[in-house]
């Protein structure tokens, strides 16, 4: 039972990495990845966040809005279809929670809301976290699946901007040509990054 | 005080501006994620390219008609669901319409929703601005990241499959073109991969900024 959800944890670090296969939450992947402290911060949120909300996205869309998943209010309820409204209702549960975290780290773990605070907001329109969320309900996950799926996610996107802040802090010691330097430079970069980690597809357990 | 839809100088200003000067995708970095993602085929691009100018012209200028009555504390969220609203009709009518694309760009269509052009439009712009303003600016930056999705679009599909809008263009070697007959044309399967799509928009950057010394990052 357990090698179903490792398998699920592993898939979502590795080979369907959310930055490098799916190119999510790419704007901020670019934007804050000039340097490695910097990057674990905005990685170490990422992780947090992406856990909440799609845990919370999951509940949501198993006992509110799939088809017939009504029927605990009432049986007539069973034959209601709110699956369109997914979008609305996920935003609003990223969003909420954002807000909701960092008031909770600012008053009760100011160290830590003094090293992520500037990130949250960040992340409220951070894709990968809608994305996962997305996912999660295309894939139809379970509750269980989906914590992990959204660990693994984050974990992966974590791992993949701490790598290309490496790597872009190395390339200031570097010859680029002018017009590349920056951002077409870090294009190339997690190309051949993503390239890298092309190596991982096919991995089943 | 001037008719309010007037198209003059200032309008076509606001519309051209993000084409070449300052485009979404190559300055200000916004809104990258779908643009590498759906551009393996080019009617995937152009689908996309049409939801989200869509999307960013009409939320501009709803954001705009109210931006007197948004209060700052929650005018994020309230963004957040002008957008959302838009993007459920959006993906409503894409699935009643091109139902094959819909399915191909699954979570995508969803995805403009975070797609920070449309609410770094919002949020720089149509808080500021008048309605109709607004709205040409959003379709501006709208029509400056369709171009960058088309033209990418177009790159990969012509050179990763040898296809355009799924006509064979440039006759695959496993094609069989007339009896006993093959093409030529071997493809690159690395376009049609994420690593591609990075390339092709670095590459991309490179040439606009070669082209325009100006808009290279000061470090």
């Amino acid at each position: 039972m357990w090698e179903h959800y490792l398998n699920i944890g592993i898939k979502a670090v590795f080979i369907e990495n959310l930055a490098l296969a799916f190119f999510l939450g790419m704007c901020s992947f670019l934007a804050v990845s000039k340097k490695v402290e910097t990057a674990l911060g905005l990685g170490a949120a990422v992780i947090f966040v992406l856990f909440l909300a799609v845990s919370v996205s999951n509940l949501i869309f198993n006992f509110l809005l799939r088809e017939g998943a009504l029927a605990w209010i009432h049986p007539s309820m069973r034959s209601v279809d709110l699956g369109f409204l997914s979008f609305l209702a996920y935003i609003g549960t990223i969003a909420a929670l954002v807000q909701f975290v960092e008031m909770v780290l600012d008053r009760f773990v100011p160290t830590l809301y003094a090293a992520l605070g500037i990130f949250l907001p960040l992340i409220a329109v951070n894709c990968a976290i809608l994305g996962a969320a997305l996912f999660m309900e295309q894939r139809d996950y379970r509750f269980g699946e989906s914590v992990v799926f959204a660990l693994g996610s984050g974990v992966g996107w974590a791992l993949a901007i701490a790598a290309l802040a490496a790597i872009r802090e190395k390339m200031r010691y570097s010859n680029v040509p002018t017009a590349l330097r920056g951002l077409g430079m870090a294009f190339i970069l997690t190309g051949l990054m993503a390239m890298g980690f092309m190596a991982f597809s096919g991995i089943q357990l | 005080m001037a008719f309010p839809f007037a198209f003059g100088k200032k309008e076509r200003a606001v519309l051209l501006d993000p084409l070449f000067n300052n485009n979404p995708i190559m300055l200000q970095v916004l809104g990258i994620c779908s643009a590498l993602a759906v551009t393996t085929k080019l009617d995937k691009s152009i689908v996309m390219s049409v939801s989200l100018t869509m999307v960013t012209g009409f939320s501009s200028l709803a954001i705009s008609l109210i931006r007197n009555y948004i209060p700052t504390n929650v005018r994020i969220i309230i963004q957040l669901t002008i957008i959302a609203s838009l993007v459920i009709v959006t993906d409503q009518i894409l699935k009643a319409f091109v139902p094959a694309i819909s399915k191909q760009l699954s979570v995508f269509v969803g995805l403009i929703i975070t797609n920070c052009i449309v609410m770094g439009r919002a949020e720089a712009y149509a808080m500021q601005n008048p309605p109709w303003p607004s709205f040409i600016d959003g379709i501006g930056n709208g029509v400056g990241y369709s171009m960058i999705l088309i033209v990418t679009g177009f790159l990969r599909e012509l050179f990763g499959s040898g296809k355009v809008l799924g006509y064979s263009v440039l006759p695959l070697v496993t094609e069989q073109v007339a009896p006993g007959k093959f093409g030529w044309y071997v493809p690159n399967g690395m376009l049609l991969m994420a690593p591609g799509a990075l390339f092709l928009i670095g590459l991309f950057i490179w040439a606009l900024r070669v082209w325009k010394p100006e808009q290279v990052e000061k470090e």
